[in-house]
């Protein structure tokens, strides 16, 4: 690329134009894998009912005069399943099914067919779509995907960043930055889908909205050397730098910086708000996980994280908040380290760590099931799906040549794009297919316990 | 001291009110997999039992499954680490989670730590069990048909300290969103007390009809 070139110009003398199309041959293989599709429910009803009832259980004992012993003990133990001291165990040799009957004996297999549910989700092994991408930087620690919350994709490649409508497939040009201030180190679309945050490698971040192609803003004085990953909350962007700086800006008042979180030795590759919006996750270069927590950093204490997560052993990038069950961190470590690691991010405890052999670059949560799904470099640049909270690999994604740097999900949550060295932009129906995605289970009954009954 | 009251009462001890309670579940999931047909009617046998006629399935590997189950539940409640044992009736095809038959279980933890006895009838314990039995059994009257194959699963909910030998895996709760519940009877060994709880989908149709 030659300095002082215009962009159109700039775009014909490119070999390739970028986001365009390669058409593989697809090996056609039919995997079926044996998914068990589990229930999102996550009330404990039977608890809830437990603790409903227990005033009326008089009635149904034995004459029996409780001792205070057994009364103690009881609360104890209603206490006890509140705080989750259980385990739940299922045997692991299960019984042989029962046998199918005659279709005529039962009507299964008419049933089935009327409901046309997928008994098992056929995952593709190969990529329903490849974009070239050329001069995309092959940097560990940028973040140069997203895909925004109106189906848009925005890629920075290079010092140009391009939006690509997922709907209608067109590509479109958003920025070209100048020289001196890029390359592209970081971009993330805000919760509407329409402004877009760039960060730079000359430590400023510019405010974009997609919509009219106008620079609305531009943040700086903050960082001191490039800001490689961005985090939307509303209206805070919270910005992480080489300088191992975090800092909250808010977009709208006049000098945007609320806060600076202070703790990180090295880059910051990774951050991640929870979906709640209380929490930040912060992965580093230092091998460090910081969580911090709004209410925490904002009184008067030492630190102001809420947890450091030490355990990693290499540089941590891909962190991921888990969609269904709160306050669940999954965290993956660089070269070095090769793991996944689960957080309870209320009490800092590490609830399971998983060797996946290779260097784990990006993680997505599915919206749809409990799946998680990891990216990786080093040998097989692989993307691999994991059932949650068993860690059985259900299948493995292939076709990049080289690590697998950035992955974005789309807002049906059906569908992960991924980026990486090689020049592609790969698109992958992962998650499901687009008609057959299951709505997430519908939300507690306007009245709790109504639907509770009683035989006598 | 004298008992006054019509039936004896016997003497329960730990051991054996964790062999009432295993046997216990074990009758009641082989009657409630025979009663929701999740396997075919020819591959049950009738015993005596509680004063009932119960069923047991005679097929090899439910059979050995259900004999470790009992078991392995048979120890945990001598150790009163286990709070509750539920049965789950799962689609076959769908994996989804149709019944969830809750057996909670209270242990009397005194019992445990000092190993006294407790008393009470055996005959009022084979009631009361009975009464469950037959509850379950007229269950069918109310739970919805269940047309497709379906698969059960048997979930142990345990103390977190418990030992856990490498047979069984941890597992999520495989809980029924917006169920339908309904509670049954409770027997008591003085030792533990058992509930039941039976949780279900709703069916379309009823909700239909109403």
């Amino acid at each position: 690329m030659d300095a002082g070139m215009t962009t159109s110009s700039h775009l014909k003398a490119q070999a390739r134009c970028p986001l365009q199309e390669h058409f593989l041959p697809r090996k056609n293989s039919k995997e079926n894998l044996d998914r068990f599709i589990p229930n999102r429910s996550a009330m404990d009803f039977d608890y809830a009912h437990f603790a409903l009832t227990e005033g009326r259980k008089g009635k149904d004992q034995t004459a029996v005069v409780s001792s205070p012993s057994r009364e103690a003990y009881r609360k104890q133990l209603a206490e006890t399943m509140n705080l989750n001291h259980t385990r739940i165990l299922a045997f692991r040799n299960k019984p042989q099914a029962p046998v199918e009957l005659f279709p005529s004996e039962h009507s299964a297999s008419l049933h089935q067919q009327a409901k046309s549910l997928q008994p098992r989700r056929y995952i593709p092994q190969t990529s329903e779509r490849t974009l070239d991408a050329p001069d995309i930087v092959d940097d560990f620690y940028l973040n140069l995907l997203d895909w925004g919350s109106a189906n848009v994709l925005a890629i920075a490649l290079g010092h140009t960043v391009y939006l690509w409508d997922a709907s209608s497939g067109s590509t479109s040009e958003l920025v070209t930055i100048e020289e001196e201030k890029g390359p592209v180190t970081s971009i993330n679309w805000a919760p509407d889908g329409r402004h877009v945050a760039v960060g730079l490698n000359n430590s400023e971040v510019q405010l974009w909205d997609s919509a009219s192609n106008r620079q609305l803003r531009t943040l700086k004085g903050g960082h001191q050397s490039r800001v490689g990953s961005l985090a939307w909350n509303n209206h805070i962007l919270t910005t992480g730098g080489m300088d191992g700086q975090i800092i909250n800006n808010d977009v709208r008042i006049r000098s945007p910086i609320v806060e600076t979180y202070r703790g990180h030795t090295q880059e910051v590759c990774g951050l991640k708000w929870s979906g709640s919006g209380q929490q930040l996750a912060s992965g580093g270069n230092d091998n460090v996980v910081h969580i911090w927590d709004r209410s925490v950093a904002s009184s008067n204490s030492t630190t102001q994280w809420l947890h450091r997560l030490e355990e990693h052993t290499s540089a941590v990038k891909a962190l991921a908040w888990c969609p269904f069950q709160a306050n669940l961190l999954a965290t993956g470590g660089g070269g070095g380290d090769r793991t996944i690691k689960f957080w309870n991010t209320h009490t800092g405890a590490c609830l399971n760590s998983v060797d996946t052999g290779s260097q784990v670059c990006s993680l997505l949560w599915s919206k749809n099931e409990r799946e998680l799904l990891s990216s990786h470099g080093f040998t097989q640049n692989q993307l691999t799906l994991w059932k949650y909270p068993s860690m059985v690999k259900m299948a493995e994604l292939t076709g990049h040549t080289s690590r697998v740097l950035y992955m974005a999900q789309s807002p049906d949550g059906c569908t992960v794009a991924s980026a990486a060295g090689d020049e592609t932009l790969r698109f992958w129906n992962v998650f499901g297919v687009p008609e057959t995605a299951k709505k997430p289970a519908p939300k507690a009954a306007s009245e709790p316990f109504s639907n509770v009954n009683r035989i006598r | 001291m004298a008992s006054k009251i019509a039936a004896a009462k016997d003497i329960i001890t730990l051991h054996g009110s964790a062999a009432i309670v295993s046997e216990f579940f074990c009758y009641a999931a082989n009657s409630i997999l025979y009663n929701r047909a999740v396997y075919p009617e020819e591959s049950f046998v009738k015993v005596k039992k509680y004063g009932l006629p119960m069923l047991l399935i005679q097929d090899e590997s439910v059979k050995s499954y259900m004999s470790n189950l009992t078991s392995q539940i048979s120890e945990w409640l001598e150790a009163g680490k286990l709070q509750r044992v539920v049965l789950v009736i799962m689609s076959k095809a769908t994996g989804e989670v149709l019944e969830r038959w809750n057996f909670r279980i209270e242990t009397d933890k005194e019992v445990v730590e000092k190993g006294v006895s407790r008393e009470k009838s055996d005959k009022e314990i084979m009631r009361e069990i009975q009464a469950i039995m037959r509850q379950v059994a007229s269950s069918i009257t109310y739970l919805p048909c269940l047309d497709e194959t379906c698969v059960f699963d048997v979930l142990a909910y345990t103390d977190a300290d418990v030992a856990v030998p490498f047979t069984w895996i941890d597992s999520d709760p495989k809980l029924i969103a917006n169920p339908q519940m309904v509670k049954l009877h409770a027997f008591d060994t003085k030792i533990h007390k058992v509930d039941t709880l039976v949780s279900y989908k709703n069916d379309e149709w009823d909700e239909e009809e109403a």
